[in-house]
């Protein structure tokens, strides 16, 4: 998952006259495609944009798990049980991986986690809607996992080494992701008449909310021009959302599944589909908190965190213990 | 050699497995720091492996065409033949760790024990899963340690959690006519003998983890006859849930 909207902190994109000679060779750097590393020298609004969309990428992880977890009890076959399980051991894994790599710019994963309990930072807001049938966990894996993909791909390349590593990684186990969701969607749909209604309602539900991940048209958007001039944004949201497009709706048709936008249409001059317009009050609402799962996706994370405190203190306090006996045993 | 004995005792270790992987799988995204996320969500996935191959092989060996999911599925409680420790609820993390910890002395133990069965095929299933509980048990008992000497009120819910789970912990050393037929024909483990060597392993980490071993040695039992705690049909009826709301459905 993924990293929506991220605040630069700058009001307008910054220009090489008014670079100082260190943000120039910086930025020269970056135009030869030279990895950025930790120990580099890096301008603050670089460092600090990096955090927001790393933190959130990593927060995304983390909250995503909720919604599958939401039917990792109920999965109807041992095999999908399985396969389920080690998807979200995948998603807390990519959690760990981007909590490592925004710790390389000098922030600690537990200050990360108190901005998010505290409402400070998003997650991808598409894990703010429920997942109510079994096909849902299907359409996550073929809609959500497949938009984060056309994200992902592109930041393989993207300055930040050790962000650039961590995606590397990350994208062989999401595709895997996405063709496990397409095959739970095949089964509904060649199943019976109630699997097939299940597979229609999860595509009628989760269609316009994945659109939506890839955030509103950036043409406009000063954060969007210096996140590409710093290449830590590679392509503009609408490129991606129409890539994203093109390659679902034959998927969709495949199925036999109808997508839910009376205005859907391929444009035999440019080679795309056309999309009818996306509910973009939708998006800001669910991102102001008004989404059906908001504030149940922070309250689990909140309950689970302090629920865990005492785990946490445990075993630090333990780890000292053994760290004082074994010095006094050198000793 | 009596194949319902057989059918009985590979039923017995595949609902050990399922039965505990059902528990832990409702930890995900809910465990106390993302580590254990992980660690828990690998112990699960591993024990749903392990029930996979148990129960493929009981129906194959009871031969009324039940695959894997018709038993793990299409069972009520009274079908089932867990141990009642596996199936008690998760609670917070020192009871999830003082369950997981009890059970997995005892899986290693029986596993092992197996490993030399005249089956061949649960020879090898005990050899594969053998050595993933090898791991869950450094893990678990890793827990007990770091919780039981850890903070004062770690160590006060590490003690509560092994007081309250220890009447659940002796029912594997407790053998049936199922389990004297399977010990005699070589297939089984002779689970009285794993009694001992048990003890002596949970003592020593009980010791190292400052927590007192508790004295009344009483030990419930039925689970594994198809008498369980209370616990079991709900979880049940989460697990099965869409086999039996749609019995047509194929996943």
């Amino acid at each position: 998952m993924y990293a929506q909207m991220v605040d630069t902190g700058l009001n307008k994109v910054v220009d090489a006259s008014q670079m100082s000679p260190q943000e120039q060779a910086f930025q020269a750097r970056i135009d030869a495609d030279v990895k950025v590393e930790p120990r580099d020298w890096m301008p603050e609004a670089y460092r600090r944009t990096l955090v927001r969309q790393i933190q959130q990428h990593a927060h995304s992880e983390v909250v995503g798990q909720l919604p599958e977890g939401n039917w990792v009890t109920r999965a109807p076959t041992l095999k999908r049980k399985a396969i389920l399980m080690a998807k979200i051991q995948d998603e807390a894994g990519h959690g760990l991986y981007l909590y490592s790599a925004a710790e390389t710019l000098g922030v600690s994963r537990d200050d990360l986690i108190d901005d998010l309990h505290a409402g400070k930072v998003k997650y991808s807001s598409i894990f703010n809607y429920p997942t109510l049938n079994w096909a849902d966990i299907g359409a996550i894996g073929w809609l959500v996992d497949g938009a984060a993909i056309m994200n992902q791909i592109p930041l393989c390349r993207c300055s930040y080494g050790p962000y650039a590593r961590a995606m590397v990684r990350i994208c062989k186990e999401e595709s895997f992701h996405q063709r496990q969701g397409f095959d739970i969607m095949m089964a509904m749909c060649r199943g019976s008449a109630d699997q097939k209604a299940m597979a229609q309602d999860a595509l009628d539900r989760w269609w316009w909310p994945s659109l939506m991940m890839f955030g509103p048209s950036d043409a406009e958007s000063v954060h969007s021009a210096q996140s590409m001039r710093w290449k830590i944004k590679l392509l503009s949201n609408d490129e991606l959302r129409q890539r994203f497009v093109d390659q679902t709706v034959p998927q969709a048709e495949y199925l036999g599944l109808r997508v839910p936008d009376p205005a859907l249409r391929w444009n035999a001059q440019s080679g795309h589909y056309e999309t009818g317009p996306i509910d973009w009050a939708e998006f800001q609402a669910v991102l102001r908190g008004h989404g059906p799962c908001n504030r149940d996706r922070i309250r689990v994370r909140k309950e689970a965190w302090d629920d865990g405190q005492w785990v946490r203190e445990a075993a630090m306090a333990h780890a000292r213990k053994r760290a004082e006996r074994e010095s006094r045993a050198a000793a | 050699m009596n194949d319902n004995a057989r059918f009985e005792f590979l039923l017995r270790m595949g609902d050990n497995a399922l039965v505990l992987a059902q528990r832990l799988s409702e930890w995900v995204g809910k465990g106390p720091v993302l580590e254990e996320d992980i660690a828990l969500t690998n112990v699960g996935l591993d024990l749903i492996g392990q029930a996979r191959m148990w129960l493929s092989y009981a129906g194959e060996v009871e031969g009324a065409g039940r695959d894997e999911d018709a038993l793990a599925f299409r069972r009520d409680q009274h079908g089932f033949r867990n141990l009642l420790l596996v199936e008690q609820p998760n609670g917070d993390y020192a009871e999830t760790t003082a369950r997981q910890f009890l059970f997995d002395r005892w899986h290693l133990l029986a596993l092992g024990a197996m490993t030399r069965s005249r089956d061949e095929r649960v020879a090898a299933i005990a050899a594969k899963a053998g050595k993933e509980v090898a791991y869950h048990v450094e893990r678990s008992s890793d827990w007990v340690i770091r919780l039981g000497d850890g903070t004062d009120e770690s160590h006060a819910r590490m003690q509560r959690a092994i007081d309250g789970l220890w009447m659940y912990a002796g029912e594997g050393f407790l053998p049936d006519a199922t389990d004297d037929a399977m010990a005699e024909a070589g297939i089984g483990p002779d689970l009285a003998a794993l009694r001992a060597p048990w003890r002596e392993g949970v003592a020593a980490v009980l010791a190292e983890a400052t927590l007192a071993l508790p004295a009344d040695d009483f030990a419930q039992r039925g689970g594994r006859q198809g008498r369980h705690t209370e616990h079991l049909g709900h979880l049940l009826c989460e697990m099965q849930f869409l086999q039996r709301a749609y019995p047509d459905a194929r996943w």
